[in-house]
């Protein structure tokens, strides 16, 4: 396809309406820092009750973030809160569990071999990938870096 | 008959008979509840699947259609329908059920009147006395199909659409009782570029106009001769941006004459962005809420022109641009 835009797309363009990106930046900025601050709030109350210390306390808390997020995507609230938060409710660890809790419970009329194991990762799977495949980079950089200095 | 370069013209106008149209909870809430002959109260539709929930909803649309009519399966000649899913499965599956002779159609969200338009093609050439079409779809079959699994957060923009959860069948026959299909014409494929499946019914908006432009010039009519031309499901923007075509290319059509069936499935206060789509919508309100008002003589002409975007996740994924179709019915009181 010809990547420039031809006459009735630039036409369209002028009928639809704009997408509100600064409306839908704010919300997502509000939304996303009240999970942040409620994930703190939860590592606080862990480390002040239970055993835990700062560095231990990031994976309990990660997994009850996700443990609320699979109750909401199952009871079929997160779409609708995520229609409003946009980025706020994705970018969090909430929106890569939701991602994945979501495509279990879509595929699992197809089994739960080839329907939810198969597709569980749809979605998430790119998130993984590129995740660790940075991850490795950036630690390359570090390596070098430090090897030199 | 052929008249002009793709219109049929009927000289024995098929008459449809009765209808059956059925929907899901969503739709029972709508703006247009009262038309509706069955509802269900979830998506499940006491199925295990939603595509088979989705077959269900064509096998019961076909029987209240059939019943209303008083005719037997064994007496209909043929069965013409179609709907959204992969090598169009539910409506497979239904004709498993129906045992009538069966054509499998597809123009997504235009099926509905490409079933209408070559069932009259039939009837009134006396190649069949029955035919039962129409066409269906479910919304969370289509969604999972087409865009993400239901219960995913993504933020969808203002021009989306709501894929309706419904069936609408017609039964057409030779003689009696009811509106009569008068002209058809079978639309092309127009292709502007467009490439955002977010934004159908802007991709749609120029295959609506040229069927209709052609069905004009075909049949030697102007819009004065409608009392209402509906679009299939160009939705809020769409619909504005065909009213605009129309206007630019001289032949300004009068607003209020000119409507859209996703504009009328649901009430405002229904988060579904732009309005409905989905082969089912053109199909539900045609042969729900429309046929009404002509049986009341609210109209005696209009026009149905169902519109639907030939596109599928993977040529969306592959960067393709949204080949889109319309195809037009003329149905109208003849005394």
């Amino acid at each position: 396809m010809a990547k420039e835009k031809t006459n009735y797309q630039k036409y369209e363009q002028k009928l639809e309406p704009k997408r509100p990106v600064l409306k839908n930046c704010i919300k997502a900025f509000i939304i996303g820092g009240l999970i942040c601050v409620f994930g703190q709030l939860i590592s606080t109350i862990y480390m002040y009750f239970f055993d835990f210390t700062e560095q231990t306390v990031g994976n309990p808390t990660v997994a009850t973030l996700i443990f609320i997020t699979m109750l909401l995507t199952g009871f079929g609230v997160y779409d609708k809160i995520a229609q409003f938060a946009g980025a706020g409710t994705a970018v969090p660890v909430t929106g890569f569990g939701n991602a994945v809790i979501s495509a279990a419970i879509e595929h699992r009329t197809e089994g739960f071999v080839q329907g939810v194991g198969g597709n569980m990762f749809k979605l998430a799977g790119s998130v993984i990938l590129f995740g660790v495949f940075s991850a490795f980079i950036i630690a390359l950089i570090k390596t070098i870096f430090s090897y030199w200095s | 008959m052929l008249q002009g370069k793709a219109t049929w013209t009927f000289k024995n106008p098929p008459v449809i008979v009765s209808t059956g149209t059925v929907g899901g909870p969503f739709e029972e809430q709508g703006n247009i509840a009262d038309d509706f002959d069955l509802f269900f109260s979830d998506q499940w539709m006491e199925e295990k699947s939603f595509e088979q929930a989705h077959s269900h909803l064509i096998e019961e649309a076909s029987t209240i259609a059939l019943k209303k009519a008083n005719v037997s399966k064994d007496k209909v000649n043929f069965f013409l329908h179609g709907d959204l899913i992969n090598q169009i499965t539910p409506t497979n599956f239904a004709a498993r059920e129906l045992k009538i002779p069966y054509l499998g159609l597809f123009s997504a969200c235009a099926t509905s009147m490409e079933g209408l338009a070559i069932s009259s093609l039939f009837v009134s050439e006396g190649n069949a006395d029955y035919a039962l079409t129409g066409a269906a779809s479910h919304n969370s079959a289509a969604e999972r199909q087409f865009r993400y699994p239901t219960e995913y957060g993504s933020q969808k923009p203002d021009t989306s659409q709501w894929t309706v959860t419904g069936a609408g069948m017609a039964l057409v026959a030779k003689d009696g009782e009811g509106p009569r299909v008068t002209s058809a014409t079978i639309g092309k494929v127009i292709d502007e570029g467009m490439t955002d499946p977010f934004n159908m019914g802007g991709a749609m908006a120029p295959a609506a106009f040229d069927t209709i432009t052609q069905h004009f010039n075909d049949r030697n009519v102007d819009e004065t001769y409608y009392d209402l031309i509906i679009t299939g499901d160009l939705a809020k923007y769409g619909r504005l941006i065909c009213l605009d075509l129309f206007s630019k290319n001289q032949r300004p059509i009068d607003e209020s004459k000119f409507k859209d069936c996703g504009l009328m499935v649901y009430k405002d206060d229904q988060s579904v962005f732009a309005g409905a789509s989905g082969p089912a919508c053109s199909a539900i309100v045609t042969y729900g809420h429309l046929l009404k008002k002509l049986m009341k003589n609210e109209y005696q002409r209009i026009l149905v022109v169902a519109t639907g975007a030939l596109l599928s996740p993977l040529t969306v994924q592959q960067k393709q641009s949204i080949p889109c179709i319309a195809h037009a019915v003329s149905i109208e009181n003849l005394s």
